[in-house]
């Protein structure tokens, strides 16, 4: 009996999507911005992703083996790999290595692997790692270089990003804004005599097509980033049209720090969004609302991370209450 | 100075309020638990396991208390001992029971049992239960998948990894009944540990007919009834094509373990068989005690 | 185009026998007849060891209300009343026939012509379906008579035929509808007429452009009868679906019933069924069955007489493929997987699939990475992954509030998860699980 029949419940078929297959279509979705940010920032952006990449992939292996002691290794389902991109990302293109390499380590080791690895982590790992470095060392990682430093990395010569011309804007120099470039400049990533911000944030264009390829491949819905992006139009607008020389225009603050990056990559972040669309819809706004509030309001000129985070921390909460419309709920006709 | 005394005295003024209200909470909403319960939860096991029917050992520490006996009341985790001890903090009588033992009832191990095909769902035997009637041709035997091990809070059961069969330490093993209820299949029974810890039973449940039976499994029972002829002492009786010993009644002879063709029926720690059995039941039943709870092996 | 509102999956379609028209399976050397072919009551037998039955000889009678009888497909003598293997992989009551040659009680109309008149009532129309043993044959086996008789307070206002065929892979209802659409057409009027509507929608998806232009050519000669396109999507076939797809409708949750909304929903072999019982005064015993796999030499329709092994379809259809890894009773998505071929082709078997070792085994579970993908297929608007959790925790009262009970176990779920977890086998456990509970709970009321 060497062929025996295999006997198992319906449904004896599959649509053939893997995690592999989302994880590695994200990584596909990233590939503009990195040109992006390797055209604009040269060595320093290759040294940081690379580093960045490897030791949280090294640190996702290790734990796994040594502390875990899991049999099956999980870094070929490429979300380490995720992780160590957009904590590049999330960081200037001159951070050195000692620093990106602790970060991998917060990222993976508190982020994600502490609540059991994949699939576990109630927040998104790449952001607690950013968080972490922010916090931990703000000069370093507040410090931007000036694009177009292609040969140089750790020496690059910095300046101020458009994120913090807008905070000197709101506490009260008025010619602040006017020195910002204009929306087709931040839409494309030339930013004239400013600095870039981190290395993914640079140009929105690439980064939105990055959000078309997912939505194409149906890796994610529409839903969390467009209700971002339209929450915090709406909301800066409103700001905008209050006080045109205190707030800058809803426009520019689409395009430029990590709102794209964030909005498209790290709130889709499967793990740590809700369920539902109708709760994807209500988190979306919430984090739109809650990063034109520290932008315009807190203490840091960027609040992306910041509100993603929180908003994870609501995540279990949302899909509590957010259920689907069930079947036959609907009203009767 | 100033700043210290409305510290001390708001700090104080709160405490002061929280005390009046904790004790006048504690007045007004006391619940009054009879002691014993609490003293009878102290000699219970705290296994928590539910065996005795009750949710968890404080929920069988207030049906004891009161009930006011302790009749059909057992924990079967602490025995005899146990519910002692308990009649003692009552004063009541301690109603006499026999400890038992979870017994497998199958014995189609990978040999003797041939797999004709292959379970590909989940490893859990309620859903391959659900599934069809298992991997190999016996649709009453066991399905290997262990959910009785994951039921064992004692871990007193394992799965043989050779025979692809749980085994129960005896041991170990409180008769609290978890892997019974576990079981799809009722495959498990919970069966009086007997005399030196001396049990015969069929080790199987099979009621297909004796030739499906037969072609599924080389130890099935096929409900040929020899067993059933043999026994002098009603014990054995054939229903559905299967025969069953009522420990009640067995008096632990194993003439039917000889006499089965399958070898279906089962005797645990006896010592090894003479060359020929010689002794004549009928003489050993004479020295047999009256009382039906004591056993008697002919063979010893 | 008309379809269903809530999630839904696209399978690849695999219609590969769509083309073959049907053909006439030889006669069995014996005929094993399950007494369980529907839901409901088991069939009592009415014949014994050494009896000589007839084709469309009673042998079975229906155990209750919610029954239906068993007919015998071939002639020959009984040799004995056993058990067998079913579908279900258990073994059940059977009654087995030894063939010889193939004669039919008198009184079936054996002719092809067609027999529009009918001068019978409703409620005559109505015995006579529970009399000839009709169920639904999609695959659930409700028997139909019960549809007929509408709880009281419920009141049909219109019947809808499912000529969807949504699994992949089968192509029984597509060819009958091709084959048979006089039939299929008189059968609807039968089921409006016993049902006492005036309005009767027959659903097909568009990837059945034929039998759409075909049946909406004939149906304008009969009033009242409407052919409706419908998008393809799965599981578009599953009854609460196609109602929403078609009347725009939404059955509540359990225990309501289609009724409820007004609909009566029946299959299209079930309508010929009917039309045969009624008309040509022939009891169900033969159906069409798909046979069908990528491996298999030549995927056909066979109109099979009931009791045949599954084997001799497998042989007619161009033997068993060497790599044949899973045997599947029904479509790919909803289907059996069965322990052996012997299994005997009962009123519910629309399929037999045959799928090679690479596609049959399961791909290992993967953790749940939470992407809601199970979330946005269910076509009832379920939490797919939270009803598995729990069930897997055993949390019996929350699986039981999130609504478990209105699963249709369509498989969308797991169909779509990129983890590959098997959650429906959870989902079943809990279902069985809860539907326990919630019945014992009604008996101490």
């Amino acid at each position: 009996m060497a062929n025996k029949l295999i006997v198992s419940l319906s449904p004896h078929v599959h649509n053939d999507d893997s995690v592999q297959r989302n994880m590695y279509g994200v990584l596909i979705a990233l590939i503009p911005a990195l040109l992006v940010s390797l055209i604009y920032f040269g060595v320093g952006a290759a040294v940081v992703t690379l580093t960045s990449v490897v030791s949280c992939v090294f640190f996702e292996w290790a734990i796994t083996k040594f502390i875990l002691k899991r049999e099956k290794s999980t870094i070929l389902d490429g979300s380490a790999i995720i992780t160590g991109v957009l904590l590049a990302f999330n960081v200037p293109s001159n951070l050195p290595v000692w620093i990106i390499v602790i970060g991998a380590l917060v990222a993976i080791g508190i982020g994600k692997m502490t609540f059991g690895g994949l699939g576990c982590n109630p927040f998104n790992p790449a952001l607690v790692g950013r968080v972490f470095l922010l916090i931990s060392f703000p000069v370093q990682m507040t410090s931007w270089p000036k694009i177009g430093q292609l040969a140089s990395y750790v020496d690059a010569e910095t300046a101020a990003t458009p994120l913090a011309l807008m905070k000197m804007a709101v506490h009260g120099d008025v010619s602040a804004l006017e020195q910002l470039p204009s929306a087709w400049e931040l839409f494309i990533g030339s930013h004239g005599d400013l600095a870039g911000g981190s290395l993914g944030e640079v140009s929105a264009l690439a980064l939105l097509i990055g959000l078309a390829y997912m939505l194409w491949r149906k890796i994610i819905t529409w839903h969390i980033p467009v209700s971002i992006l339209a929450t915090v139009f709406v909301f800066a607008g409103l700001m905008h049209l209050s006080d045109p020389a205190a707030y800058a225009s809803p426009v520019v603050h689409l395009f430029t720090g990590g709102l794209m990056l964030g909005a498209i990559f790290m709130a889709t972040d499967y793990v740590t969004s809700p369920m539902t669309h109708k709760g994807m819809l209500i988190y979306g706004v919430c984090i739109g609302f809650l990063t034109v509030v520290i932008r315009n309001f807190g203490a840091y000129p960027e609040g992306m991370s910041f509100a993603i985070l929180i908003m994870n921390a609501f995540t279990p909460l949302i899909n509590n209450y957010c259920k689907p419309k069930r079947f036959g709920e609907g009203k009767k006709k | 100075m100033d700043l210290i005394l409305v510290a001390v005295i708001s700090l104080g003024a709160i405490g002061l309020v929280s005390a009046v209200v904790l004790f006048v909470a504690s007045k007004k909403f006391a619940v009054y638990e009879d002691p014993r319960i609490g003293k009878v939860a102290e000699v219970l096991p705290q296994a928590n396991c539910g065996g005795c029917g009750y949710p968890g050992c404080s929920g069988f520490a207030e049906a004891c208390v009161k009930a006011g006996s302790l009749e059909g009341k057992l924990c079967p985790v602490g025995g005899q001992p146990v519910m002692e001890r308990v009649a003692a903090i009552l004063g009541l009588d301690a109603v006499a029971s026999e400890p038992k033992v979870a017994v497998v009832r199958c014995n189609g191990s990978c040999e003797h049992r041939p797999r004709m095909t292959r379970y590909d769902g989940v490893k859990l035997c309620a859903i391959a239960n659900a599934t069809y009637g298992g991997e190999t041709g016996c649709t009453f035997g066991c399905l290997g998948c262990g959910d009785c091990v994951s039921a064992c809070q004692f871990g007193a059961i394992r799965m043989n990894p050779e025979t692809g069969l749980p085994e129960v330490d005896e041991d170990i093993c409180t008769a609290c009944g978890a892997c019974v209820k576990a079981c799809p299949r009722h495959i498990i029974e919970l069966r009086p540990k007997g005399k030196k810890n001396r049990r015969v039973y069929v080790s199987c449940v099979n009621k297909d007919k004796g030739a499906v039976t037969r072609k599924a499994c080389e130890v099935g029972c096929i409900g040929c009834g020899k067993c059933v002829k043999v026994c002098e002492f009603d014990a054995i009786t054939l229903e559905n094509n299967l025969a069953y010993i009522d420990p009640n009644k067995c008096r632990l002879c194993r003439k039917c373990e000889q006499e089965c063709p399958q070898g279906a029926i089962i005797a645990v720690n006896f010592p090894p068989r003479k060359p020929k059995t010689e002794a004549a039941p009928t003489e050993q039943l004479a020295t047999r005690p009256a009382s039906g709870e004591e056993k008697q092996n002919p063979n010893e | 185009m008309k379809t269903f509102r809530i999630g839904g999956v696209h399978p690849a379609e695999n219609k590969l026998s769509a083309g073959k028209a049907i053909q006439v399976l030889d006669l069995p050397k014996q005929a094993v007849f399950p007494l369980s072919q529907h839901i409901g009551a088991p069939a009592v037998p009415v014949v014994k060891r050494g009896d000589v039955v007839k084709v469309g000889t009673k042998i079975a009678e229906a155990g209750g209300f919610v029954s239906a009888p068993i007919y015998s497909s071939v002639s020959g003598k009984v040799s004995k009343v056993d058990t067998v293997i079913d579908a279900s992989g258990y073994r059940k009551p059977a009654v087995y026939i030894d063939v010889e040659g193939d004669e039919w009680e008198e009184g079936i109309d054996r002719s092809q012509t067609l027999v529009c008149e009918t001068s019978l009532s409703p409620e005559e129309i109505v015995a006579k379906i529970k009399d000839a043993g009709v169920v639904g044959m999609g695959g659930a086996c409700f028997p139909t008579h019960v549809k007929l008789c509408p709880p009281p307070g419920a009141k049909a206002e219109c019947v809808i035929i499912n000529g969807v065929e949504c699994e992949p892979y089968l192509t029984a209802d597509h060819r009958l509808m091709l084959e048979k659409p006089d039939e299929i057409l008189v059968g609807v009027t039968l089921l409006m007429k016993a049902a006492k509507v005036d309005k009767a929608y027959i659903g097909i998806e568009n990837n059945k452009p034929d039998a759409i232009s075909l049946l909406a050519e004939k149906a304008q000669a009969y009033p009242g009868i409407e052919v409706v396109p419908l998008k393809v999507k799965y599981p578009q076939g599953g009854e609460k679906q196609l109602i929403d797809a078609v009347i725009r409708r939404q059955v509540p949750a359990p225990p309501a019933l289609p009724i409820n909304v007004g609909a009566v929903v029946q299959n299209v072999g079930t309508v010929y069924a009917v039309y045969e019982a009624v008309m040509k005064n022939k009891p169900l015993f033969e159906r069409i069955v798909t046979v069908t796999g990528k491996s298999l030499k030549n995927p056909s329709n066979f109109l099979t007489r009931m009791g045949t092994p599954m084997s001799q379809l497998i042989e007619a259809a161009g033997g068993m493929p060497e790599d044949t890894g899973k045997v599947i009773g029904g479509g790919p998505m909803m289907g059996k997987a069965l322990a052996n071929t012997e299994v005997p082709i009962c009123k519910g078997s629309s399929g037999v699939l045959l799928m090679n070792r690479k596609e049959a085994a399961r791909a290992e579970a993967q953790p749940c990475i939470r992407c809601a993908k199970c979330v946005s297929a269910c076509p009832m608007g379920l939490e797919p992954f939270l009803l598995a959790t729990l069930s897997m925790h055993k949390e019996w009262e929350r699986v039981e509030k999130e609504d478990i009970m209105s699963c249709i176990e369509c498989g969308s779920c797991q169909f779509t998860c990129p983890s590959h977890r098997p959650m429906l086998d959870y989902i079943r456990l809990g279902k069985t699980t809860v539907g326990g509970i919630i019945r014992a709970r009604n008996a101490k009321k």
